[in-house]
């Protein structure tokens, strides 16, 4: 055991830190850490950025395109960026689809869609939710069938997230009726661009529209948009899900809206007095930063675990409902700091270039709807009653 | 202590219900919401047409002259279909504030329009930057004496008026200057919002309402436009925001019931792993928790409206800051939990139960969060 960073670690924690400090482009970062809306165009950018750096996918192999580095680096890295205000790194690419295909897809399949995934060349959503499969995924209904060698797919997907900028999109779909649910699924890469496939925005609760709904009506799909064998698509599943879980973490996001907690807390005065000196306030905050160094000591240590060949197990669950509760507390005290203030919302002032408000202050304007915006991260990704069903399943049965 | 209805209170609330069930439904609320005025002029004849708007309005003066039980009645009956129209700010607070402070001459000409629903009103009294203290107070209303007529000069900004761009007029609290210096204390005016130096804009707010920031420019006042001197002006404005907490606290438990019954019809009707999840323990529980929130609300609510007219003012204080502290917990409770066993289907803007949390929550941010009265409850330990 040694629980500190070599100096190899905090070598490349500096090099990331200058990297970044030099190359994130200003505009990016202020919207980022303004908590004002980041364009498709920002993320690409970005990502376009870190790949010619080589840094592209942080978590791959370096044989396909990946940095090769350890979990302790890509930790590193992460941590350096958030920190810095950097987008996040679009997880359908690299941290989903990507690593079904390193470890189930063919050689053609890799060469073919791995290097477009580090260029941002091709962005990816994910389709697998369905109307009447959510928690159940294993129920899900949209149908290929077999035809001339390839197949034809029928169905509906929804909550997926930025289809509306995606070109391509990895679905789960059933290609046997008969025997357990789970054994008649398999995974399909499908054109978003192909003939019959139609994408229908969801507005939420803030008002955005980052989810879809994604139809498909008589879409042909190539046999070679396959991965891995016919009806074998629920293990590739799992193997996904495992990685979204550790990644919705969240510790970034966390860290951030920690950040802009205490940042409008010594802006916005209580009594004549910064709202951070307010006792109970101050508590608060305090409370949250705790939880959330327990959170990432927890990540680490699950890390370092995982690094060793031991794979984790419920705890993956358990720092998915953490991460999001932190998160919602943290969007809670954000809120919180506008006062009354909380109450007007103009979405439209929210994007680059949007008309003034007149006289209202912009840096309170969304903290409402972030805060109801926070409220999916106990729900997406399995929602946390799933998750909890997990933990205890892992000592009760 | 009865909490039955009597009849005339039982035919109030079958009138409101059966109003709302004919003119109110969801989808015609959001239609409202999207239009630019944000409420329909035409519902709020009909609400005057019901006497609803004359509810607390004394006899003498057309209205019905009922008291609190009556507003907790209405009010709960809105909160359960989203009522948007202004209601609050006109037939409940600016009612109040005349009949605690108005000349005869006031309450004779304000009070019959009220009822008649000619004249919207909103409460001007909230400033950028002073949180949710309503006694920092820097607009100023400066004495002045012309050879034609007496009268005042009104300076300043005032901001999250709630519906303030549907009001014809404001009550705009004041310090008060003159010849003699600024005398202590906070004065109320009644200033007509078409008049030339007032600016408003209008912003909608996270629960698809209206409010308003409003700036006061070298605005000239009539003499008989002070509601209240700098002496009464706080006692006012604390009777007005009182009566303003006891409703939103009867319009929150309305849109909390609604949300749970939403919710369980939700829970029994959504499969997943081949049965109704309103099976599963986890969520019967959860279940089990927002109906204890709920009753919790439901019993501050009442308690709300028994001491509103309290005349021991620290009681009143004590009394309105713990419903209103426990409602807005509740409503946060609830509303978060209906969202969450919704699962997705409660992040849409489609279903109705984003827009009862929303409501719930823009109600928690009105007149001091949970977090403020928890605070100002803490100062009568």
């Amino acid at each position: 055991m040694d629980l500190q960073d070599s100096s190899e670690d905090r070598q490349f924690r500096a090099q990331v830190r200058s990297f970044v400090a030099d190359h994130l482009p200003a505009d990016i970062r202020a919207r980022v850490l303004g908590f004002q809306r980041v364009e498709r165009q920002d993320y690409v950018r970005w990502q376009r950025i870190l790949h010619a750096q080589g840094w592209g996918a942080p978590g791959w192999p370096r044989e396909f395109g990946g940095t090769g580095w350890s979990a302790r680096w890509r930790s590193i890295f992460e941590e350096e960026c958030f920190e810095a205000g950097a987008p996040r790194q679009m997880p359908f690419g690299l941290s989903m689809v990507g690593p079904v295909l390193i470890r189930f897809g063919t050689e053609a399949q890799r060469a073919r869609f791995l290097p477009r995934i580090v260029s941002n060349d091709d962005w990816w959503c994910q389709g697998y939710s369905e109307p009447g499969a959510g928690s159940d995924l294993a129920s899900l209904k949209m149908r290929a069938e077999q035809h001339n060698g390839g197949y034809v797919v029928n169905g509906q997907k929804t909550w997926t997230s930025f289809a509306h900028w995606a070109n391509w999109i990895f679905c789960l779909v059933r290609t046997r009726a008969e025997g357990k649910p789970q054994a008649g699924i398999s995974f399909l890469l499908i054109e978003m661009g192909t003939p019959g496939v139609r994408v229908k925005p969801i507005r939420t609760l803030d008002q955005g529209c980052d989810v879809n709904e994604v139809f498909f009506d008589e879409v042909v799909v190539p046999a070679e948009q396959r991965v891995g064998e016919e009806n074998a698509g629920w293990t590739i599943a799992k193997y996904l899900l495992g990685h979204e879980r550790s990644a919705i973490a969240g510790i970034g996001m966390c860290k951030r809206l920690l950040r802009r907690v205490k940042e409008l807390a010594r802006e916005q005065c209580k009594s004549g007095r910064p709202l951070i000196d307010d006792a109970r306030f101050r508590q608060r905050i305090a409370q949250l930063e705790i939880e959330l160094m327990s959170q990432e000591w927890s990540l680490m240590r699950l890390t370092s675990q995982e690094q060793a060949g031991k794979p984790i197990g419920a705890e993956a669950s358990i720092l998915k409902i953490r991460g999001s509760q932190i998160q919602q507390d943290l969007g809670r005290l954000l809120m919180e700091c506008a006062g009354p203030y909380a109450i007007p919302y103009v979405p439209e002032a929210l994007a680059e270039g949007a008309p003034g408000l007149l006289g209202l202050d912009p840096t309170l304007n969304g903290l409402a709807a972030q805060y109801l915006d926070l409220r999916k991260v106990s729900i997406y990704g399995g929602t946390n009653e799933v998750q909890k069903n997990l933990v205890a399943q892992s000592v009760l049965r | 202590m009865d909490f039955e209805l009597n009849e005339e209170q039982q035919m109030l609330a079958d009138t409101v219900e059966r109003w709302l069930a004919s003119n109110y439904d969801f989808a015609s609320r959001q239609r409202l919401c999207a239009t630019p005025a944000g409420f329909s002029a035409e519902n709020w004849a009909q609400l005057a047409d019901l006497g609803l708007l004359g509810l607390n309005v004394p006899a003498e003066h057309g209205g019905l002259g009922a008291g609190a039980s009556e507003t907790l009645i209405v009010m709960r009956a809105f909160g359960r279909a989203l009522l948007a129209e202004p209601y609050l700010p006109t037939a409940v607070m600016a009612v109040e504030g005349f009949k605690a402070a108005g000349t005869p001459a006031q309450q004779s000409h304000f009070l019959p329009r009220i009822v008649s629903g000619e004249l919207r009103f909103a409460l001007a009294l909230l400033e950028p930057g002073a949180r949710y203290d309503l006694a920092a107070v820097d607009t100023r209303a400066t004495a002045r004496a012309d050879e034609l007529e007496s009268g005042y000069v009104l300076q300043g900004r005032k901001g999250v008026v709630l519906q303030g761009a549907a009001a014809q007029w404001l009550i705009v609290s004041t310090q008060l200057g003159g010849t003699g210096g600024t005398q202590p204390g906070v004065a109320l005016f009644v200033v007509d919002a078409a008049a030339p130096g007032v600016r408003l804009h209008s912003f909608p707010t996270i629960d698809g309402l209206r409010c308003a920031e409003i700036a006061f420019e070298q605005v000239r006042l009539r003499a008989d436009a002070r509601l209240a001197t700098a002496e009464q002006g706080a006692d006012v404005i604390d009777r007005m925001v009182a009566r303003g907490i006891a409703a939103l606290c009867a319009e929150s438990v309305g849109a909390m019931e609604r949300l749970i019954e939403l919710t369980v019809d939700y829970l029994k009707s959504r499969r997943q792993f081949g049965q109704p999840i309103a099976t599963f323990q986890a969520l019967q529980h959860r279940v089990a928790e927002m109906l204890t929130a709920a009753e919790q609300a439901r019993a501050m609510a009442f308690m709300a409206a028994a001491r509103v007219d309290d005349p021991d003012l620290n009681e009143r204080r004590r009394a309105l800051s713990a419903a209103k502290a426990l409602v807005g917990q509740s409503g946060r409770l609830i509303g978060e939990q209906a969202v969450q066993l919704h699962g997705g289907m409660g992040m849409t803007d489609e279903l109705a139960v984003g827009h009862y949390f929303k409501r719930l929550l823009g109600i928690d941010l009105s007149f001091g969060d949970s977090e403020y009265h928890l605070e100002r409850f803490g100062e009568f330990l």
